[in-house]
């Protein structure tokens, strides 16, 4: 028994079956996503003011990621073209550079961003404790300029014990009166106290214990370093899913956008080399499996051309 | 099966124009499999991708859970009926399966009540109805009735089964988890869904991976669910496109598949958000994020220690934008199968099939606008429920012209009055007391009323049991001698059919009257506590009698069930004199199905058609 119409196009629709197919499994995903990002959309609309985060990622980073994406969905354009042509090495090396391009993707994902973000931290503080982190948060200088308030203290978490935590402030709590600060930046900085923060640790572990105290001290003096009681600490977390509801949303979005990337990457290197077989039986239905295939990647990229600004730039 | 006569034929039909296109290679793979093919038992009863192998696995495994989720509700109207009594034969074994926990001597904790209520919902829907109805009946029937030689992606279709059969197997699975299954209620609602069933309470060790409590086996048995319904409409909806026979132009199609077709796009469109509601619900679980927890969360007397700024109507909307079209993945089947039989068994051509049709697409598409009116009383706002009221009361107008429709066919027609016509024509009334009872739920002011009582049980119950249901029943009985070669016994079937609609009435029409005497319906001692419930307290035994009692009108059928397979009355290619494709095959159809090219010359229901010499005109035989 044959299925037809699994090669060749039916007359009446122009179609073969597995392009309906595809196009039917993506409008499926859409509705996925589309669930995802209209919770984006509610959650976000249902934020307090002040407690929707920005800034966080790193858009250099980010912007690359994108770039090597719509890099990969023109390469695998020019890889189907290739069958089309019946240049078999030109779409072996154009699959590879797709495959390649997902890769580095997902390597910069997971071995860079993920990790990064689950180093820093940060302290949503009591609203009936605000006041006395004044000098991090800066809310009169916000209230001047008719932003929303600040109630989170962000950094990186040197250590903790029964009643507080010890931040190293990011810039932003670090200096919270300079205007360069009231708006959210795209490029990261370091963070001013990282410098003296080694030096300080250096000489711990030297054992100089006069001399370490001393320049903890002067790191809390200059508003580099933090004690955060946890009495006043209404949730802290690291910048993991549960920190809150922008980094729940943007671990799963892109979480599950990776497994998406992920799956593709996996399709791809059947075609690269198992599947490449069928080149010699039948050119055209392996075209058309990379025409499939590609206009899944499409959607991938897709999904993360609208992931990228809602959760990097907007 | 392995026919060489067919083999010429198989090569044809459809495909026949384009034969010579298909490079050498496939028709070599085509080749090889069909000159040889004679699978084994594993290739050809498990692991087939025989689309109408692959719908008897529905139904078997389908039917499985209906009597399991049906069992699992005769419990709790034990409980409703005598609450606090011992479960008399079963309880004490009950008790050694589930714990002394959920069953304490053989009487139903209100914890393994819970259970058995979400349980009950999911099983029926999720694992039951929507495979029988749709991917059992969908699987069996499409594909003949169009003309094709099986769904368009075989494996994807077999890939479809054993996803839904790994789901329904993880969701049984659960009950032998510490802490028992998901207590939830079919619609999980948060936040008790995500706080609950976790390690610490109900006897779950605090080492428990919160992945393997009951809780959250739903949410990932609901993830393969939902890429079974995926692969599966995905493949209805290709196959329907692209398979036709020759001359099987859109409105020649049976109504039936415009009812699948239908159904499909629900499923494709209507899932996913789902998908990521539960994948949400799982991180919210798993990872302790808030998406569904709110700020200022207070669980026994302590804050949630969440992030918060979550939000609890969220989960119902993603919910609901699944749970509403649901509703009609349930019915559309159904009201597909019944238009078959009642077009057959009345002689005549449907009423208005272009009605019908358009009033199956109208619904399909109205019921993605719907789904806040389950929400009325959330606070969402008068705004949102006003519009959600006004598209509510528009779907009725399809709904209300398919069933007029179906009802106008019988006018006129010399009707025969067999099993499955019994069952087909019970569906009327039945579905029409399911719809016309909906209405008034339509409306945000009488659902102060009527929210959540058993008036909205009553209601949903009469479209899903003695409507859909009794389609299903209508089809099997239908169908039946197409797959076997014999024909279901009528003396079984009758005493199937009135011994189940008394006692489905009896099950479902009191509870209107509890219902709107506001007898709430997740009471979990049927409101013996309560002094509103007094007056309709009776009720509660004669209905749990009523149920008893449709309990021992199903063994009727499933003795004629299996016994017909050997013992039932042999009949040929087209026992009903149907006019449908399906019936153009040999009996039971082989692999391939059509023995010689197949195209339709006319529309689907073209009976006692004037001057025709018989009083059917079969869509596969040419005009004269």
């Amino acid at each position: 028994m044959e299925i037809p119409y699994t090669v060749t196009a039916r007359p009446d629709t122009g179609l073969y079956s597995a392009k309906i197919g595809i196009w039917l499994f993506l409008a499926s995903e859409v509705m996925l996503f589309g669930g995802l990002f209209s919770s984006y959309v509610f959650l976000r609309m249902g934020a307090t003011p002040g407690l929707w985060p920005h800034g966080l990622l790193n858009v250099p980073v980010g912007t690359m990621n994108t770039a090597i994406l719509i890099l990969s969905s023109v390469t695998v354009v020019m890889a189907w073209a290739s069958l089309k042509m019946r240049k078999f090495n030109m779409y072996r090396l154009y699959m590879a550079i797709t495959i390649l391009c997902g890769i580095i993707f997902l390597a910069v994902k997971l071995g860079y961003e993920y990790p990064d973000k689950f180093h820093h931290f940060g302290a949503y503080i009591k609203p009936e404790a605000v006041e006395k982190y004044e000098r991090y948060l800066g809310n009169e200088h916000m209230a001047k300029k008719g932003l929303a308030p600040r109630y989170e203290i962000t950094g990186h978490l040197e250590g903790e014990t029964e009643d507080h935590f010890l931040v190293l402030l990011d810039p932003i709590n670090a200096n919270p009166t300079d205007p360069a600060n009231d708006r959210p930046h795209f490029i990261p900085r370091g963070r001013p106290g990282e410098a003296q923060w080694q030096t300080f640790e250096a000489a711990e572990k030297a054992g100089k214990k006069e001399e370490a105290e001393k320049l903890e001290h002067e790191l809390i003096e200059k508003n580099l370093l933090a004690e955060v009681k946890k009495e006043d600490v209404r949730w802290a977390s690291a910048f993991e899913p549960k920190h809150s509801s922008f980094f729940a949303v943007y671990f799963t979005i892109t979480g599950l956008h990776g497994l998406h990337v992920l799956g593709g990457i996996l399709i791809f290197l059947y075609f690269l080399f198992p599947g490449a077989a069928l080149y010699k039986k039948n050119p055209e239905h392996l075209a058309n499996r990379i025409e499939v295939a590609g206009l899944f990647w499409h959607f991938v990229d897709l999904v993360w051309i609208f992931a990228f600004p809602i959760f990097y730039l907007l | 099966m392995n026919n060489p006569a067919n083999e010429a034929s198989l090569a044809g039909g459809p495909a026949k124009t384009h034969h010579h296109d298909v490079p050498h290679h496939e028709s070599h793979d085509a080749h090889d499999e069909h000159d040889h093919y004679n699978p084994g038992f594993w290739s050809k009863y498990v692991f087939s991708t025989d689309h109408k192998m692959i719908g008897m696995q529905y139904l078997v495994t389908g039917l499985i859970f209906l009597f399991l989720g049906f069992v699992m509700v005769i419990l709790m109207r034990y409980q409703l009926a005598y609450p606090g009594k011992q479960i008399p034969f079963v309880g004490l074994w009950l008790q050694d399966i589930v714990g002394k926990a959920f069953m304490p001597g053989g009487v139903m904790a209100p914890d393994f009540y819970n259970s058995l209520g979400a349980m009950h919902g999911t099983v029926m829907i999720f694992l039951g109805v929507v495979p029988v109805a749709f991917a059992a009946f969908g699987n069996y029937v499409v594909p003949l009735q169009i003309g094709a030689p099986d769904m368009s992606f075989p494996k994807l279709n077999m890939a479809s089964y054993w996803s839904f059969f790994l789901g329904g197997v993880l969701m049984m699975a659960s009950f032998f988890m510490p802490g028992g299954t998901a207590k939830g209620g079919w619609t999980s609602y948060a936040p008790l869904s995500v706080i609950g069933d976790m390690p610490g309470t109900l006897g779950i060790p605090m080492t428990w991976p919160i992945a393997l409590t009951g809780q959250s086996i739903w949410l990932i048995s609901m993830v393969f669910l939902i890429t079974s319904s995926l692969l599966g409409s995905v493949n209805f909806i290709t196959t329907i496109i692209q398979l036709r026979a020759p001359g099987m132009t859109w409105m020649r199609m049976p109504f039936f598949c415009w009812a699948m077709l239908v159904t499909a796009y629900i499923l494709l469109l209507a899932f996913p958000p789902l998908e990521a509601a539960a994948v949400m619900q799982l991180m919210d679980r798993v990872f302790h994020t808030s998406f569904f927890s709110p700020d200022g969360l207070v669980v026994n007397g302590l804050p949630l220690a969440k992030s918060g700024g979550g939000s609890v109507l969220l989960w119902q909307h993603l919910f609901w934008f699944l749970g509403h079209p649901e509703v009609y993945v349930l019915i559309l089947p159904g009201i597909g199968i019944v238009a078959e039989i009642i077009s057959n068994n009345t002689r005549k051509p449907l009423w208005s099939y272009k009605s019908l049709v358009y009033s199956a697409v109208s619904v399909g598409i109205l019921s993605f606008v719907v789904w806040a009116h389950h929400m009325y009383l959330t606070g969402m706002g008068q705004k949102v429920a006003a519009f959600f009221q006004t598209t509510t009361v528009l779907i009725s107008v399809p709904s209300v012209i398919i069933v007029t429709a179906l009802l106008i066919s019988y006018w006129g027609g010399s009707i025969r009055f067999n099993t499955p016509m019994c069952f087909a024509t019970a569906w009327l009334p039945m579905f029409g007391i399911g719809g016309l009872t909906g209405i008034p739920l339509a409306f945000n002011s009488i659902v102060l009323q009527l929210h959540d009582t058993y008036y909205v049980i009553g209601h949903f119950h009469y479209v899903v049991a003695p409507g859909t249901l009794f389609a299903i029943f209508a089809g099997i009985y239908y169908w039946f001698p197409k797959a076997t070669g014999r024909k279901m016994s009528e003396f079984w079937g009758k005493i199937h059919f009135f011994g189940s609609l008394i006692c489905m009435n009896g099950i479902f029409m009191p509870m209107f009257l509890q219902g709107m005497a506001g007898m709430h319906r997740r009471w979990y001692d049927g409101g013996a506590s309560y002094e509103l419930a007094k007056p309709v307290l009776h009720l509660n035994v004669a209905i749990t009698m009523a149920a008893f009692g449709l309990m021992i009108f199903q063994l009727p059928f499933i003795w004629n069930f299996f016994s017909s397979i050997f013992i039932g009355k042999k009949c040929g290619d087209n026992p009903w004199n149907a006019t449908t494709l399906e019936w153009n095959t040999p009996t039971p159809p082989p692999h391939g199905n059509f023995t010689k090219p197949v195209a339709a010359y006319r529309g689907p229901n073209e009976y006692s058609v004037p001057g025709a010499p018989r009083d059917f005109s079969p869509q596969w035989e040419p005009n004269i």
